[in-house]
């Protein structure tokens, strides 16, 4: 069907991007290398392993490949999702390589977790948790130095001169006069043994590690050609839009084919395990197709209460005990006996992801294998659910990574949702007799506001006593929220004596030191589903735990960083991130008074996440009205060894934006079982005139790095909060901050 | 037949693409010209922001019904303005993208705002870019980016 003509097809510049699309079904290789620059540019996602660099290549593991072009090949096992990680990892290998940055670029790997497991996840491949770089850092040091060894070992055997007279800097391999390219010899490095043990660098000879070394991915994601699933583009390949139900738990009762005849393009209506497809031409035809269907809904399962009534049985929990996650001395007996006592309750709505591309899959089924086409978190995840769908082994299914247009979870689904529908389509076309036929899935804003997957709800109870001097005696955090792991393939792993992990990280780690200390958890079931979101259980627990510490603070007639140094005697990194961020902030001196009218206040937090410390300053200025802004913030990380500063900048800057997102508007309502919020106009998100100022200030270690990824993000919202309250005296427990 | 003029090549549409077809769709579907997202379809975060005639507009919600006979459309595969040379090239010196889906907006919204304000305030910042959401928040490189950009415009 051609509706559109192109008519001077002498000029058709971009069609060329087409062929590039089309390369991602299997010819090996990715868009960067149509581009006529340099290798540093040339990154990009999928295919990796596909083909070895073109004749002569040198892979000595899987992570690097050397081609005779002198292109050096860095396979990240993690998703690009925005936080940088190709470059990180790349910096990782390159600088035990000695490669020179420009030579280096990147692919994602293919989805196998033999090779690319996460080494903190077992034996399952995907990114989260902030682990891509700890998790790398030996493995691709190791990697780098590994060819870099054999490099050397071809090139002595070449000028039959001693290893030890070979210097490798900057890509270049020497002895005395004698000099060769990494592509010189990556046919020979190919034939050398691949040594069992390798040196790695002293770190005082790092090139690439902590400095400045320019993102792999910024070129192509400044002009357009950077590769996301929606992007995708495969021959004969439909788009799918799904009517899924308008309550959770709902199913489908039956459904008109024929409403739809009218709607040109549309192919198929197949019916999947939560709605009906509509399988058209392009996405307009599908979305219209969607638009006429009719459906009858079996809500007899559909969850029908509203957000009002979680809160309510979550009050009513939280007025028992739950299941212990610690218990430090006597709580109870210390609270009883404590001079004074301080009781606040907190409420956390549930939150979505909200990236800004919609989720969304391509997928093909063939006799013998299902291709996948994803920005995918969650790999090895995936393929054992997308194998269920389609009858096939999880080795069979095969996964091409993609750029995903933000995640921060959403991608990371243990379930593989929306990986799933995909599969369920092509499986539906398959049984139908259409196999082979790719087909992308496309989720509308709406539907991936609507359609699931969200930062559970939680309340929680917390409560202190201070003896007469002010030293907290007692404190008493308690937790009700759905468990995120219950029912996933994680839990056997991460639940442990009925508590998930991730419903009291940030709470049961507190590392304040008090003596008589109790943390429990209510982990309710209601049908919502829920999932991690960027920075997971230290969304709410560094919230309440960070103003209430505040709020003793107060009560203590102390200065609440004084107060807190007091507590975190023993914790000498949370101790190094709180004394740089106030330092930096000029905590000491007054703030500058607003205009007339206003209200100035400065705000702190600390919390660690993810082995990462960070602690943020916040400064608010509260209008006449009661609006606020939110004007600098001061942030302070402990990631231990900075493989890239300006990505760890942004990382923190970008997680402060979340996280103020979230504490400003943040807020999926539920009404009698449906999503009230459907899109950007009601479920706002920060935008540039609301962004303060932010400096970062990275704590100098010699520690292994850790992730940056999400460690910002819960530190804001609660900064924020003790912000307002030094201005207004009102102390904020709820989110989104809403002053009185 | 309606005919446009997309990144300066005639393409004549059948009267079979139905009218209320959104310009976004017929450049990423038709036309292959996939730098131009779609992040809401009702004109509320940017991503899908093109120039018609040289002004930014939201082809999400711009119905190809709504275009006029050889109007000009210009998508991030097209951009050619020296303003646009200076922001991707402030762009990759600041290191602006994470996740970068939005970033083919946000380079059309900023190199619009330096064609009409040689050296814009924060405040004309604001006004120009406060249409264009980043859920990775890169805004504090997007201003310093935009300034560096009209710094090297001179």
């Amino acid at each position: 069907m051609s509706e559109i003509t192109i008519v001077n097809a002498g000029r058709r510049g971009f069609l060329k991007a087409s062929a590039a699309s089309v390369a991602l079904s299997g010819a090996g290789l990715t868009l960067g290398f149509h581009l006529p620059d340099a290798a540093a540019q040339a990154t990009g996602p999928g295919l990796a392993g596909a083909a070895a660099s073109a004749g002569g290549g040198f892979a000595p593991n899987a992570f690097v490949r050397i081609g005779r072009d002198n292109t050096v090949t860095i396979i990240a096992k993690h998703l690009e999702m925005g936080q940088g990680t190709y470059t990180g990892l790349a910096t990782i290998v390159a600088e035990e390589l000695d490669a020179s940055w420009p030579q280096v670029r990147v692919e994602g790997a293919p989805a196998d977790a033999t090779r690319y497991n996460n080494l903190l996840w077992g034996p399952a491949q995907g990114t989260g948790g902030s682990t891509a770089i700890a998790n790398s850092w030996d493995q691709l040091r190791n990697a780098g130095a590994a060819a870099r060894a054999m490099l050397v070992a071809a090139a002595a055997k070449r000028w039959d001169v001693p290893v030890a007279s070979i210097t490798v800097k900057d890509g270049v391999v020497s002895s005395g006069g004698r000099k060769a390219t990494f592509g010189e010899l990556a046919e020979a490095a190919a034939t050398m043994p691949i040594p069992t043990e390798v040196r790695l660098k002293d770190p005082k000879n790092f090139v690439l590690i902590g400095k400045h070394v320019p993102r792999k991915d910024t070129r192509a994601k400044s002009n357009g050609t950077a590769q996301f699933t929606l992007d995708v583009r495969l021959p004969d390949m439909l788009t799918a839009v799904v009517a899924h139900p308008p309550r959770f738990g709902a199913r489908v009762k039956s459904f008109d084919a024929q409403s739809v005849s009218g709607a040109s393009g549309v192919r198929y209506v197949v019916e999947v395990p939560n709605g009906v497809a509509i399988v058209a031409t392009s996405f307009w035809a599908a979305k219209k197709g969607r638009d006429a269907l009719k459906i009858e809904w079996d809500e007899s399962e559909a969850i029908k209460f509203s957000s009002a009534d979680i809160l309510a049985d979550y009050k009513a929990l939280a007025a028992k005990p739950g299941t212990i996650a610690r218990n430090d001395g006597d709580a109870a007996g210390a609270m009883a006996g404590a001079a004074k006592t301080l009781a606040a309750a907190y409420e956390f709505p549930y939150l979505a992801h909200a990236a800004m591309e919609p989720m969304d899959c391509v997928a093909k089924l063939s006799a013998d294998s299902c291709e996948i086409w994803n920005g995918e978190q969650s790999q090895t995840s995936a393929q054992y659910a997308v194998a269920e769908v389609v009858g096939l082994k999880p080795e069979q299914v095969k996964l091409n990574m993609l750029y995903a247009g933000g995640s921060f979870g959403r991608r990371a689904n243990p379930t593989a949702d929306y990986v799933v529908e995909a599969a369920s389509i092509v499986q539906a076309l398959a049984k139908a007799g259409k196999r082979d036929l790719p087909v992308k899935l496309v989720w509308t804003r709406e539907d991936d506001m609507r359609a699931g997957y969200y930062r559970p709800a939680y309340y929680h109870t917390l409560k202190a006593g201070l003896d007469a001097s002010g030293n907290v005696v007692a404190w008493q955090h308690r937790i009700v929220g759905q468990s995120i792991l219950a029912g996933t393939a994680f839990e056997a792993g991460m639940v442990k004596g009925g508590i998930d992990a991730t419903s009291v990280e940030g709470a049961s780690n507190l590392p304040y030191a008090i003596p008589n200390l109790a943390v429990d958890l209510h982990s309710p079931k209601n049908g919502v589903p829920v999932l991690w979101w960027r920075s997971v259980g230290s969304t709410h627990t560094a919230f309440s735990t960070e103003t209430f510490i505040d709020e003793l603070a107060k009560a203590a007639n102390k200065d609440p960083v004084q107060f807190r140094r007091a507590l975190l005697a023993t914790h000498p990194r949370h101790l190094a991130v709180l004394d740089l961020a106030a330092g930096q902030a000029g905590w000491d001196t007054p703030l500058a008074p607003g205009k007339t009218g206003e209200r100035r206040g400065r705000g702190i937090a600390v919390h660690e996440s993810f082995n990462s410390f960070v602690a943020e300053v916040a400064e608010v200025t509260v209008r006449k009205d009661g609006t606020f802004s939110v004007d600098r913030v001061v942030c302070a990380v402990d990631c231990g060894i900075a493989v890239n500063p300006d990505v760890i900048r942004a990382q923190m800057e970008g997680g402060i934006g979340f996280g103020l997102s979230a504490a400003l508007y943040g807020a999926i309502t539920i009404k009698n079982g449906a999503v009230e919020q459907s899109n950007f106009h009601d479920y706002p998100v920060l935008r540039i005139s609301e962004m303060p100022k932010i400096d970062v200030h990275i704590v100098p270690s010699a520690a292994k790095p850790t992730g940056v990824g999400e460690p910002a993000t819960p530190v804001i919202a609660p900064a924020v909060a003790n912000a307002l309250a030094a201005a207004t005296g009102q102390r904020l427990r709820n989110l989104p901050l809403k002053l009185a | 037949m309606p005919t446009l003029f997309v990144n300066k090549e005639r393409v004549d549409i059948s009267a079979n693409v139905p009218g209320d077809t959104p310009l976004l769709w017929i450049l990423r579907d038709n036309l292959n010209l996939t730098g131009t997202k779609y992040g809401c379809g009702m004109a509320v975060c940017g991503a899908c922001t093109v120039y018609i005639e040289g002004q930014p507009v939201r082809s999400c919600q711009t119905p190809l019904s709504s275009l006029r006979l050889g109007t000009e459309i210009t998508t991030i595969e097209g951009l050619r303005t020296k303003e646009a040379q200076a922001v991707q090239t402030a762009w990759e010196k600041l290191d602006v993208p994470q996740c970068g889906y939005c970033q083919s907006g946000q380079v059309m919204a900023a190199a619009a705002l330096l064609a009409k304000k040689k050296k814009p305030t924060d405040a004309d910042i604001d006004a120009a870019m406060q249409g264009n959401l980043c859920r990775c928040a890169t805004y504090v490189r997007i201003r310093a980016a935009i300034k560096e950009a009209a710094k090297s415009l001179g």
